[in-house]
């Protein structure tokens, strides 16, 4: 005889189950911490340091980038919890690019 | 800890706390936000040159430094709350919740000066279009700030009178989410908004 399977119809729950994994130590914590102290001096040193600005923004554009990274993947446990939450995010990073570039179009930035 | 009962993480459709959930997508609007207050300064800051102070003649890059590295700071105080909390450790977790709602006060009160100062200098809010969206900008994330000053102030007002939930590090995380993006658009800031030099952004 063939068994069937039935499914309950309807508003469905998952059970509840961790939506994280195990957070970083204080420790560790405090290492990233330090690690973003550098970075943040490192942009502070690029004001005293006579550079052309063809080296300059690229680089305070990657040590922000660092610092926004180190933030989010740790402080905020992007890299520990669920990805789903993350997707959240980058929506929401897509969507303010979007924007940026809409309004940089609008008032035509790329028109030479 | 003195805890009252709360089920936190109770069965969702997803699987996910809705709080949690809802805090994320919040974010995730506050980024479109902070967008476009960036995008209209980084495109007028430099559109009116004639008329009034430009960032050169007022910005004060040693002091904000120091600012920068506050509220960077008040992000790891932030956290080692969140850890103090995930141990039920109630005294630590309130020790670093105030330091980090004071770092939060000392970041606040160095904007005000430096608002005073600029405004003394002759940069007000109507004077140019770099006035305009500078002060709108950094006003609006020093008001994020001082929101999550209050929200510091509270969990720890909470705690003391026992009303925090069984499971009091879930508050802090959502507390703290809140904080470390104002400490995220702060890194934004500093860099576009500071270090980066007139006339080559945008």
């Amino acid at each position: 005889m063939e068994r069937t399977e039935t499914r309950p119809v309807g508003p469905q729950t998952a059970p509840p189950r961790p939506s994280h994994g195990p957070h970083p130590s204080a420790k560790e914590y405090v290492r990233i911490g330090v690690v973003l102290a550098v970075l943040t001096a490192l942009e502070v040193a690029t004001y005293y340091v006579d550079v052309s600005r063809a080296i300059l923004i690229p680089t305070l554009f990657v040590l922000a980038v660092l610092k926004f990274l180190l933030v989010v993947l740790w402080f905020m446990h992007l890299r520990f919890d669920d990805r789903r939450y993350a997707r959240f995010f980058v929506m929401g990073l897509a969507g303010a690019a979007t924007l940026y570039l809409i309004v940089l179009l609008l008032f035509g930035a790329f028109s030479g | 800890m003195a805890a009252v009962e709360h089920a936190v993480e109770h069965e969702t459709t997803t699987g996910l706390p809705n709080t949690k959930l809802a805090m994320w997508l919040f974010l995730a609007s506050e980024c479109l936000l902070f967008g476009a207050l960036i995008s209209a300064y980084v495109l007028y800051r430099g559109a009116d040159p004639l008329d009034g102070p430009t960032p050169a003649d007022v910005f004060d890059i040693p002091y904000t430094s120091v600012s920068a590295f506050v509220l960077l700071a008040s992000s790891l105080t932030m956290v080692l709350a969140l850890s103090a909390a995930q141990r039920d450790d109630a005294v630590r977790m309130r020790l670093w919740l105030l330091t980090t709602a004071m770092l939060g006060m000392i970041f606040v009160g160095g904007q005000v000066y430096e608002f005073t100062t600029f405004y003394n200098e002759g940069l007000t809010v109507d004077v140019n279009l770099f006035g305009t969206t500078f002060y709108v900008l950094t006003g609006f994330h020093g008001v994020h700030v001082t929101v999550g000053i209050l929200m510091l102030l509270s969990l720890v007002g909470m705690s003391l009178a026992g009303r925090l939930p069984a499971d009091a590090a879930f508050p802090v995380e959502m507390v703290g989410l809140y904080w470390h993006f104002v400490d995220i658009v702060w890194i934004v800031i500093f860099t576009v908004v500071y270090l980066i030099p007139t006339g080559t952004a945008g």
